[in-house]
């Protein structure tokens, strides 16, 4: 299957990929997919006293497309408000990384990795 | 080196460059480019000459007569002449047949077109190791089983099945015993003497012929008549009529003599090879060979890496020409048939690889996959939110996860 530039950019070279502490009430973290599907994507991110994204990371089993979509979204995330962050689409990852039709589900995990993150930190911050 | 490292001889093999030359004596004028059926000048009886020694060259292989010798397009059209042609053939002596779900789609396929014809199919499960026991097959026959269609040596796992066994079973029961050897010619030992075979497949790629030439072997003694699927001009006696395909005949032919004259050695060398591939990686947390180690061919290696999916891997072995066990350009990711039928869940079946080693492989091949597959299924593991959980401890299945 040929994958877009990016796609293999982000695959060979990804960003931000660990995890910080999920019990730290600074953390959010979102974890969604399932094994049997293909896609686990787990997404964490640190979020300052002002509620700016300072920093994240990612961790994904799954194909190239999905490793890349949750790649690009750490970096998309940095230094946003989670109002913002939430804002993301899963249109603006298959677009800026071309995913062929039969990936874009991978986006749409991405997409509601931040959203499972945000509710995350909000449940655990109300 | 070379790159991309071809270790996917299950799926082709190159021709063999002694098979070439003779097979280029056969298309020009500068050669026997006759039609061998043509009986009135030399033209034709040098190409029919041609296309004799290469039936015996290729009974040779098999201990059989050069008369029981079928030519075909290959082991797919050798597999539906068999059980189709077989199950129209005996239809008056029972409508019910046998396989397994190991089997190769060209078997599976035709079998389910004759359920569609109103035949009764009963598709056996293997054990986990792959192997389908002669008890299972004792178990299934019935007075109305008319054939069973068993492979010699599994093309994703490389087990090997106890054909002598089944051919027993068969004989004593009065069915019709055909077997798809596409993958074991060449690779392990195929005498129609020893064991009660009546109908087998053979594909000339798969052991360095070229594509499009196969051969289907029809027993003499029993006499095993089957209904053409092919008509026309009357060739190979009435089975399966069209032009022969001397250049292909006589490469098929050729790479049966090799094989015969340097299976022995080839395996040794190849099981090597094998060996070592797996050493240089069954040391590493969370890996698994599929399908019986011990009955198994030399070249073949089926393994799952746990906890690293399918299609990343394959992108990861980018530098390998391997055969991944999930189909992975489909939307719905849909992990092997063959893997799933002996027990593997669907993470290991997404997650596993053939390797299939041959006679042009080479050691620092072997030795540059392994690094590549040691660097890559550390890399991706290290990204894999399910790797830390089983550090972690943490049973995968007995989280709910939310399937999209």
């Amino acid at each position: 299957m040929a994958y877009s530039e990016k796609v293999i950019d982000h695959y060979e070279n990804p960003r931000n990929v660990g995890s910080f502490d999920k019990d730290d009430k600074s953390v959010a973290t979102g974890m969604v997919g399932a094994p049997a599907c293909g896609d686990v994507m787990k997404l964490q991110l640190k979020i300052d006293a002002n509620g700016i994204i300072e920093d994240a990371k990612f961790k994904t089993y799954g194909c190239g497309s999905a490793i890349a979509s949750s790649s690009l979204v750490t970096e998309w995330v940095k230094g946003k408000s989670l109002e913002d962050a939430a804002k993301i689409s899963n249109t603006d990852i298959s677009a800026e990384l071309a995913l062929p039709p039969v990936k874009i589900h991978c986006s749409i995990l991405a997409e509601d990795a931040i959203k499972a993150a945000i509710e995350d930190y909000k449940s655990k911050n109300a | 080196m070379k790159l991309p490292i071809y270790l996917d001889y299950s799926a082709t093999t190159p021709v063999d460059p002694r098979v070439v030359e003779k097979m280029v004596q056969y298309l020009s004028t500068d050669g026997d480019f006759g039609n061998p059926a043509s009986r009135s000048h030399r033209f034709g009886w040098q190409a029919e000459e041609a296309v004799d020694i290469a039936r015996e060259q290729i009974a040779d292989l098999l201990n059989a007569d050069s008369r029981e010798i079928v030519f075909t397009s290959g082991a797919t059209e050798s597999n539906n002449l068999a059980i189709k042609g077989a199950a129209h053939f005996y239809k008056k002596k029972g409508k019910h047949i046998i396989t397994a779900k190991t089997e190769h789609k060209a078997v599976l396929d035709t079998c389910r077109q004759l359920e569609r014809e109103g035949f009764e199919v009963t598709y056996l499960d293997p054990k986990e190791d792959g192997i389908v026991t002669p008890e299972q097959l004792k178990e299934a026959l019935r007075d109305d089983t008319v054939l069973v269609s068993l492979m010699h040596v599994n093309n994703e796992i490389g087990v090997i099945q106890d054909i002598a066994a089944y051919g027993e079973l068969c004989r004593a029961n009065k069915t019709i015993l055909h077997v798809d050897a596409a993958q074991s010619a060449g690779k392990i030992e195929i005498d129609v003497q020893k064991m009660k075979v009546d109908l087998i497949s053979f594909s000339a790629h798969k052991i360095y012929g070229p594509k499009g030439i196969g051969a289907l072997y029809v027993s003499r003694k029993p006499r095993i008549r089957l209904e053409a699927q092919m008509h026309g001009g009357g060739h190979e006696r009435g089975m399966r009529s069209g032009t022969l395909a001397t250049h292909q005949i006589v490469a098929m032919g050729e790479a049966f003599r090799i094989a015969k004259e340097e299976m022995a050695s080839e395996n040794e060398r190849v099981l090597v090879l094998r060996n070592r591939l797996l050493n240089g990686v069954s040391d590493m947390e969370e890996v698994y060979v599929n399908g019986s180690l011990e009955n198994r061919v030399a070249g073949n290696i089926n393994i799952s890496f746990n906890y690293v999916e399918g299609e990343s891997l394959v992108m990861a072995l980018k530098d390998l020409a391997v055969s991944s066990g999930s189909a992975c350009t489909s939307a719905s990711l849909e992990p092997s048939y063959v893997l799933r039928a002996i027990g593997r869940d669907d993470e290991l079946a997404h997650s596993s690889i053939r390797f299939s080693i041959g006679r042009f492989t080479t050691e620092a091949e072997i030795d540059y996959a392994i690094k590549i597959i040691r660097e890559n299924i550390g890399r991706l593991r290290d990204m894999s939110p399910l790797w830390d959980m089983f550090k972690e401890g943490i049973d995968i299945n007995s989280i709910e996860w939310s399937h999209h």
